[in-house]
């Protein structure tokens, strides 16, 4: 009953949507909605930042004292890992744009991979807080052998949980942010097996990796902001 | 705001130098936190991590080529934020002092 089919054509080959002029227009009005979509996710997690500057400033030594039970390494292992996520991100579409499937796919398997190192190394981070009771707000209650100086911090600081409230509720709207771009990461992998996307098309590409590279520029202010300033 | 058939295609030498730079800048945001420079430590860490924003911004996002559009959107998210903060550091600053906000 449409007009426009999505399959049924030639590999690599593209018709844009009739209510589209062109390929070309709907490739811009594609580039409107998802730049309009990174301003709403800008806005979301604006919220947030702006509630950490607020909070930080107001108690910047219990800021430091939670800080130091973040590990910078993993922090910064994380960051590594994103920032050459983005760059596979951007030769994937590079390649597409130069008809090479073989290395568009490559460059996309390495993007995913890098996706799932930052989770895993997420959930390192979070399962040895939820070990030791570094936990959000009023859960906030540190115990066991390995939490002498969580314990001790405490003592000092009895709003120390909303360090980790800030530190849990960053991250997890990251985190969140990185398993839903793995999922669109893994569409874009099956739309490339199709042979899809060509110098022609590449316009889900382009969006995928957009919201990537937003994610990946949100990390680029959460790791010096948790980790290392505190 | 159409740029339409003529999209640029960045060469691959700048995506790879584009990511030295990061890595760079990522050393040096680690090697500044561990220096003692008070408050200035934020603004030094918040600097740098908008220099990299910018990078990842103009080229990985490839803003720099593209239509000026895609920047008008980005600041006009940007100028939000600002004037939440704005209105809200004013709330919280002329508040009376609570004991424990938790």
């Amino acid at each position: 009953m449409s007009t426009v089919s999505h399959t049924g054509h030639a590999p690599g080959e593209h018709h844009h949507a009739h209510h589209f002029d062109s390929t070309a227009h709907e490739y811009d009005a594609a580039k409107f909605g998802i730049w309009t979509f990174l301003a709403t996710e800008i806005l979301m997690f604006g919220g947030l930042f702006v509630g950490y500057v607020i909070f930080h400033s107001k108690f910047p030594e219990m800021f430091h004292a939670g800080s130091t039970f973040l590990d910078w390494k993993l922090g910064a292992l994380n960051t590594i890992v994103l920032l050459v996520s983005s760059l596979t991100m951007a030769l994937s579409i590079y390649y597409a744009r130069d008809n090479q499937k073989g290395k568009t796919l490559f460059n996309l398997y390495v993007t995913l991979a890098c996706g799932g190192i930052f989770m895993c190394v997420k959930y390192i981070e979070y399962t040895h807080k939820f070990h030791m009771g570094l936990l959000p707000g009023h859960l906030f209650n540190p115990h066991g052998d390995h939490a002498e100086a969580a314990i001790e911090a405490a003592k000092h600081f009895s709003n120390l949980g909303m360090y980790f409230s800030f530190y849990f509720t960053m991250t997890g709207l990251h985190g969140s942010h990185v398993l839903a771009g793995m999922g669109l990461i893994t569409w874009c992998i099956i739309r490339t097996h199709r042979g899809e996307f060509s110098d022609k098309y590449w316009t889900p590409l382009e969006c995928v990796g957009l919201f990537w590279h937003l994610v990946d520029l949100i990390w680029i202010y959460l790791f010096p902001l948790l980790y290392l300033i505190g | 705001m159409s740029s339409g058939s003529e999209h640029h295609v960045i060469p691959l030498k700048v995506y790879f130098n584009v990511l030295g730079a990061l890595l760079v800048l990522t050393v040096i945001t680690v090697a500044a936190a561990r220096v003692d420079f008070g408050q200035m430590n934020t603004i030094i860490a918040l600097g740098i991590a908008s220099i990299k924003a910018f990078l990842v911004l103009s080229y990985f996002m490839h803003l720099k080529y593209d239509d000026k559009t895609f920047w008008v959107i980005f600041g006009t998210a940007i100028f939000g934020l600002l004037v939440l903060y704005f209105f809200s550091e004013l709330d919280i600053m002329t508040r009376v002092l609570e004991i424990n906000v938790l």
